[in-house]
């Protein structure tokens, strides 16, 4: 099953795929926001130049694992490893300048700074690479005008390329996106993701998280399932069947992971 | 992979809700026999003694108000001392006009509770930063303006009429019941209060205040009173004060130090229980004592102290007591008794 | 004329007020922290250049170059241990702290130096001269030159902000110390350098204030800490500008109230802040969200 956004082979990317260590692997984390666990045991792979894309209903623990990951949450129990290291235990400003970056749910541009200056931002820890401000500005065709606007000015989409821009100068090896569809319209929302490939052309790695789900399924290499904190699913799309999806999604009885390859596949 | 089934254990099993951990009936008997001990203490005591209960006495009642206020409503008020001005003033001025200063204490005290309503009014609106600050602001300013006032005694004071040809022991020991009995009434005021409705409210708040607000509590309300409470008893604090000095002085009586002293004091103690402040005055009163001679030195260790368990020990000295003996002399909590497979699942989820 | 004078007077008062807020300004709107022990950091600092003019005998202007950085230092150590610490468990906790700071230094102030009031300075021409216009018009020199250096320090800082990489991280962890996280700053080192400027603000306030009138140990609460918030509430939180609007209004209102009645110089400050408070907590230039 091909998507616009499908992660491939091609482009100059950095990371080599095929030996199969993971980029970013988590392993048994669990994680409880006070005496409510968000997440029970989930583990994950991310091989580099994936699009991994995490999907799952509202308060299955989706966003919880992502801002774990980023290290603004402290796991229970479980370990995060990043290019072979644990980072568990790193603060989240030390894994962003080691290359792991998130665009978090909601944009959170930083709302007294111009467009340019929530860039510049961005850029001032950045580890060396092919993304500059200027970079952004050309992926981007309308921002260089609007650059000293304040961000507040802006539309919802143009916030989200604004958010993405922050993240990608930063030059992130894996470039983490929570909820990038919140609140816009599909038409922006597609947009966005068609930008997906000049950011892997790069070089990067994406795991997402999506609510979604065609939508998720049409850009990822990999797709997981979360609900309730637990992983219900978990395989290529082309490997998962709409059902499989469903029962997941929802928790009825019959999901399964993609161990073997449904009949007639779809996304 | 199944499908996430668990029921919750809640209905397997029942739950009993009661008032405190330990029976309540022994402490609140210890309480009596102490009052009463307490209450006895002029007859078996040199005065000296006395006056420095007298003082023990303000500051456990100042420090149960600024207890009320920071540890219970979220207030942090750092211009209580208005009150305390405005007590003694208010008992010089019905001595003044004729009336037994022991007499004027409960009237003073009301007064003191009037007058917290137009401040409250000032002050309400603001949130805790702001707050603080412009109680300090109306502290200093009512202040000032009481000094405008020749009549009773401007800026420099007045010495409290009333006590012409009294014998002194005689006065000592009413000063001394007088006081006794304030902060004797004020815990048990402040017990009653919290034991009830407003206790729970302000529990709520204290927790989650959109929560508590949704689901109907009158917070605003539950706060005026709290304010409204604390002006009385800071207001009755300032009267003995006046009483023990035999003096009304603009400068010692709206001294900031009183929010100092009752603040390091709840600090100390344990912050948001009635116990701690009984602790923290105990500490405060054995460190004054102790350091009297070199006075500024209490109040920096004092302040150093508070900061150390402000940082690093939140509950002070009763909440580490507490955590050890799980008593409450005030029990103003609810617990739960639920049955042991849902405490053993509980501590599941904690180790995770 | 004498109220020309006293008007006079009350604006440029403002700018001394304007160095004592900003700070204060800055550390409530990056920080969220409402140092109550901030006027008595300005007698601290006045306090160390007194010492240090006693002991070297440097000149007095120098007093300046040498405390100020220690001040700044000072910020940054005491807001990445204390207030940090204090932060990290609650408001309440800062505030209590705050309260604490400013008791045991005042204390120990007191302890130390005795409650006798100090100057610094005193025989400088610079200190005492003034130029007068007509005769009832008498502007002191040292006023007119803390006035001229509080713009300087707000520009300076409106610079800062606006155009320097850490003004800018001060901005963008004010707004999402979360968001500043995920982009690489350690928000806590922010939070110190916002510190440092706010504590060398006040530092040179402090001196100015030593120079110009006399410190002791309760002036950091008495005036300084309540003058620092009257301004700071007056020109509305979160302006930078408005701590010198607010810092004017209070000079202002001040003398005015002094010329009606010489005692009533704090009082008229003190209820021009409540009103001020009541009405309108925004303050008289409300911006939002900017600095």
């Amino acid at each position: 099953m091909k998507g616009d956004g499908e992660a491939g082979a091609g482009g100059d990317r950095g990371d080599a795929p095929g030996d199969g260590t993971p980029l970013l692997e988590v392993r048994d984390l669990v994680v409880h926001h006070g005496q409510l666990r968000a997440l029970d045991a989930v583990s994950l792979r991310v091989l580099p130049g994936e699009v991994y894309a995490i999907i799952g209903a509202n308060g299955a623990g989706k966003s919880t694992l992502l801002r774990t990951i980023a290290g603004l949450h402290r796991p229970t129990s479980g370990s995060i490893r990043y290019d072979g290291k644990d980072v568990t235990g790193v603060r989240p400003e030390r894994r962003a300048t080691q290359g792991i970056v998130m665009v978090p749910e909601g944009r959170r541009l930083f709302e007294s700074l111009s467009v340019e200056e929530n860039l510049k931002v961005g850029a001032t820890y950045a580890r060396p690479g092919p993304w500059t401000i200027e970079r952004v500005y050309d992926m981007f065709g309308w921002m260089q005008e609007r650059r000293n606007q304040p961000t507040a000015q802006l539309s919802g989409g143009e916030q989200q390329a604004v958010a993405i821009g922050r993240a990608l100068v930063a030059n992130p090896r894996v470039l983490m996106l929570d909820e990038l569809s919140l609140g816009l319209a599909p038409v922006v929302v597609q947009r966005i993701y068609g930008m997906l490939p000049q950011i892997l052309g790069t070089g990067l790695t994406v795991l997402l998280v999506e609510q979604d789900v065609s939508q998720a399924l049409r850009v990822a290499s990999h797709i997981q399932c979360l609900l309730e904190g637990r992983t219900t699913l978990e395989g290529k799309p082309a490997d998962v069947t709409a059902d499989q999806v469903e029962a997941a999604y929802f928790g009825l009885a019959g999901a399964a992971t993609a161990s073997q390859p449904g009949e007639g596949s779809e996304g | 992979m199944s499908l996430v089934t668990d029921p919750t254990a809640r209905q397997a099993e029942g739950f009993r809700v009661t008032r405190s951990q330990r029976n309540v009936a022994w402490t609140g008997a210890v309480a009596l026999i102490v009052v009463v001990v307490l209450a006895f203490f002029p007859y078996i005591v040199y005065s000296g003694t006395t006056a420095i209960m007298v003082q023990g006495f303000i500051v456990l009642t100042l420090a149960s108000m600024w207890n009320l206020l920071a540890g219970y409503a979220g207030l942090v008020s750092v211009g209580q001392q208005a009150f305390v001005g405005l007590g003694a003033y208010f008992v010089l001025i019905l001595a003044l006009h004729g009336l037994s200063p022991f007499a004027a204490l409960p009237v003073a005290a009301v007064a003191s509770g009037i007058a917290a309503l137009p401040l409250w009014w000032l002050v309400s609106r603001l949130r805790s930063g702001y707050f603080a600050i412009a109680t300090w602001v109306l502290a200093a300013t009512i202040m000032l303006v009481i000094e405008k006032f020749p009549s009773i005694g401007g800026g420099t004071g007045l010495p409290l009429p009333g006590f012409a040809g009294m014998d002194p022991t005689l006065l000592t020991a009413y000063t001394y019941w007088a006081g006794l009995a304030v902060t004797v009434l004020a815990l048990i005021g402040i017990y009653l209060l919290l034991r009830g409705r407003l206790g729970l409210v302000l529990t709520a708040v204290r927790d989650d205040e959109v929560a508590a607000r949704s689901s109907g509590a009158r917070v605003g309300l539950a706060r005026l009173l709290v304010f409204v409470v604390a002006g009385v008893g800071c207001g009755a604090a300032g009267g003995v004060l006046a009483i023990s000095q035999l003096q009304v002085q603009p400068s010692a009586v709206f001294s900031v130090q009183w929010t100092a002293e009752m603040a390091f004091a709840v600090i100390i103690g344990g912050l948001g229980t009635i116990e701690g402040p009984i602790i923290g005055t105990v500490v405060y009163m054995v460190l004054q004592q102790t350091l009297a001679s070199y006075n500024a030195w209490y109040l920096i260790i004092l302040g150093l102290v508070a900061i150390i368990v402000a940082l690093f020990a939140r509950r002070g000295l009763w909440g580490l007591i507490d955590e050890r003996v799980n008593i409450r002399l005030f029990p103003v909590g609810f617990w739960l008794r639920t049955g042991d497979a849902a405490n053993r699942r509980a501590k599941d989820a904690r180790n995770g | 004329m004498a109220w020309v004078n006293a008007i006079i007077q009350g604006v440029l008062t403002g700018g001394l007020y304007a160095l004592f807020a900003c700070g204060l300004s800055l550390m409530f709107g990056v920080m969220k922290v409402v140092n109550l022990a901030h006027g008595d950091l300005a007698v601290v600092a006045g306090y160390i250049a007194i010492g240090i003019i006693t002991v070297t005998h440097v000149p007095v202007l120098w007093s300046f170059v040498i405390v100020v950085p220690i001040m700044a230092v000072l910020g940054y150590v005491l807001q990445r241990t204390v207030l940090q610490t204090a932060l990290d468990r609650s408001v309440l906790t800062t505030l209590l702290v705050t309260f604490g700071l400013s008791v045991v230094i005042e204390n120990g102030l007191l302890q130390f130096f005795t409650a006798n009031s100090r100057g610094i300075g005193a025989s400088l021409s610079l200190v005492t001269g003034a130029f007068t216009i007509g005769s009832q018009i008498s502007i002191a020199y040292l006023l007119l030159l803390i006035f001229a250096v509080a713009v300087a320090v707000l520009l300076g800082l409106q610079y800062f902000l606006s155009r320097s990489k850490y003004g800018r991280l001060i901005r963008a962890v004010a707004d999402d110390k979360e968001a500043a996280q995920l982009a690489g700053a350690d928000y806590r080192h922010v939070f110190g350098i916002a510190a440092a400027v706010a504590f060398a603000t006040v530092a040179l306030g402090g001196i100015a204030f030593g120079m110009y009138s006399d410190l002791d140990p309760t002036t950091g609460t008495d005036t300084i800490l309540l003058f620092a918030f009257a301004a700071v509430v007056i020109g509305g939180l979160g302006s930078l500008w408005g701590t010198l609007v607010g810092g004017v209004v209070l000079g202002v209102a001040q003398q005015i109230g002094a010329q009606i009645n010489i005692s009533d110089e704090l009082l008229a400050g003190y209820i021009v802040f409540l009103v001020v408070l009541v009405l309108r907590p925004q303050g008289l230039i409300s911006r939002g969200v900017q600095s």
